[in-house]
């Protein structure tokens, strides 16, 4: 089936990528960017074609293209194919598809050019931004995601004793962080990306163009501390350097981010989430590896460390930035 | 929370942006992990302060970290960021 979707975005794709449809071209094969459940990617040209995940929440996704769509993040956010009003997605076995122009993404191969000032000034743009009132925007999904990483792990490990750090520093998040309450009213008004990481970012136009969040899935209203917690979380595991940590927090916080107090310790705000996709990293590291007939690797093994750190600090550390 | 050695009622205190618990019965100290590296650095930065003191070269600049960050922080490096699996792990949810 996958194969199927796969072939029918590429000639979704490339039919969107030519003005005249039907005329001959020598247009190179369509390129697969991504194939997962949860989104598969086919590129032809200067269009990129999306199947979300079947269970997609359709209405939601509409408004989240809405968003993608508004002036007000033209420059933050990368705006949806054709120009104009979003209408309903159509379906390709049962997934709702969507068309964007294409841009270049970071190279995985560099670490070193990653563009994480450029990501934080983004992320403080979008922060800043009132959300229009005339989009009935739903909740970001970074909790959803986490403890739906939470329930893969559950079930591909049922009764190892190995996941019962995990399981402990997750049972000590805040209700809302785990998807089972809704945000402190102070901080969950935010508009929020929902799930950034490196594979988030795409120079538009390309190559030269500038850099773009994308990938509107998970975006809403909620607590802006969530965008900053994947990479606090690799700090804090000791896999991401500090100076790099120290580069990203300084230039969301030099763009004016509400996410963290200006200056001083940002881990009062940074804590709760950091924690959240610490496990939820754990999570997925136990529920890929255990799939994968493989033990979790050094990097996943650091964040299942911080698991069990989180899981064994004092009751009134634990729950010091709890509410 | 109570001393580990009297059992009497510990307070807890903030110094230079560290937290630590004094025993209201003993004035035992405890420290939550990483906090004697972090009192130890600021020491050292204090000592330089002083003319006779060559200064010690920092190898980054000292960022704050939760009480439950690796142990890295305080001292070591980032010996994973080019490890092929954090380079995955950079580019998925």
């Amino acid at each position: 089936m996958t194969t199927a979707v796969v072939r029918a975005l590429g000639d979704l794709a490339h039919r969107a990528a030519h003005e005249h449809p039907g005329g001959r071209c020598a247009c190179p094969p369509p390129t697969v960017l991504a194939d997962r459940a949860d989104g598969t990617v086919v590129r032809s040209g200067a269009v990129v074609a999306k199947a979300h995940a079947a269970d997609t929440d359709t209405p939601g996704l509409l408004t989240r293209l809405g968003l993608a769509n508004h002036p007000r993040l033209t420059g933050i956010l990368l705006a949806p194919l054709p120009p104009g009003p979003c209408a309903p997605p159509a379906t390709l076995h049962g997934r709702p598809v969507t068309l964007w122009p294409h841009g270049r993404p970071v190279d995985p191969g560099d670490p070193d050019t990653a563009p994480w000032e450029e990501a934080a000034v983004l992320l403080a743009g979008l922060h800043r931004t009132p959300a229009p009132a005339s989009l009935a925007l739903p909740p970001m999904r970074g909790p959803a995601k986490a403890a739906l990483a939470v329930a893969r792990m559950r079930a591909a490990r049922p009764g190892d004793p190995d996941i019962a750090p995990v399981l402990e520093a997750w049972r000590r998040l805040p209700a809302w962080a785990r998807d089972e309450a809704a945000a402190p009213p102070h901080r969950s008004r935010f508009l929020c990306h929902g799930d950034l990481h490196l594979g988030q970012l795409v120079r538009h136009p390309a190559p030269h163009g500038p850099w773009l969040l994308i990938d509107v899935d998970d975006a809403g209203l909620g607590d802006p501390a969530w965008d900053l917690a994947r990479p606090a979380a690799w700090y804090a595991a000791g896999i991401l350097p500090p100076e790099v940590w120290l580069r990203f927090l300084d230039a969301y916080r030099a763009a004016g981010g509400p996410a963290v107090c200006a200056e001083g310790d940002p881990w009062p705000d940074l804590d709760v989430p950091a924690r959240a996709l610490t496990v939820q990293a754990a999570a997925l590291a136990f529920a890929k590896s255990a799939v994968e007939e493989r033990t979790p690797d050094e990097v996943e093994e650091a964040m299942i460390d911080a698991c069990a750190r989180i899981a064994s600090l004092p009751p009134e550390l634990g729950a010091e930035h709890s509410s | 929370m109570q001393c580990p050695k009297c059992h009497a009622q510990m307070h807890t205190y903030n110094r230079n942006g560290i937290q630590i618990e004094q025993c209201s019965g003993c004035r035992g100290i405890f420290l939550d992990y990483g906090e004697l590296e972090s009192l130890t650095r600021i020491e050292a930065q204090w000592t330089q302060q002083a003319p006779p003191a060559p200064p010690a070269p920092q190898a980054y600049p000292s960022a704050p970290a939760p009480a439950w960050g690796a142990p890295q922080h305080h001292g070591g490096h980032g010996g994973h960021y080019r490890h092929k699996s954090f380079g995955r792990m950079l580019f998925s949810s």
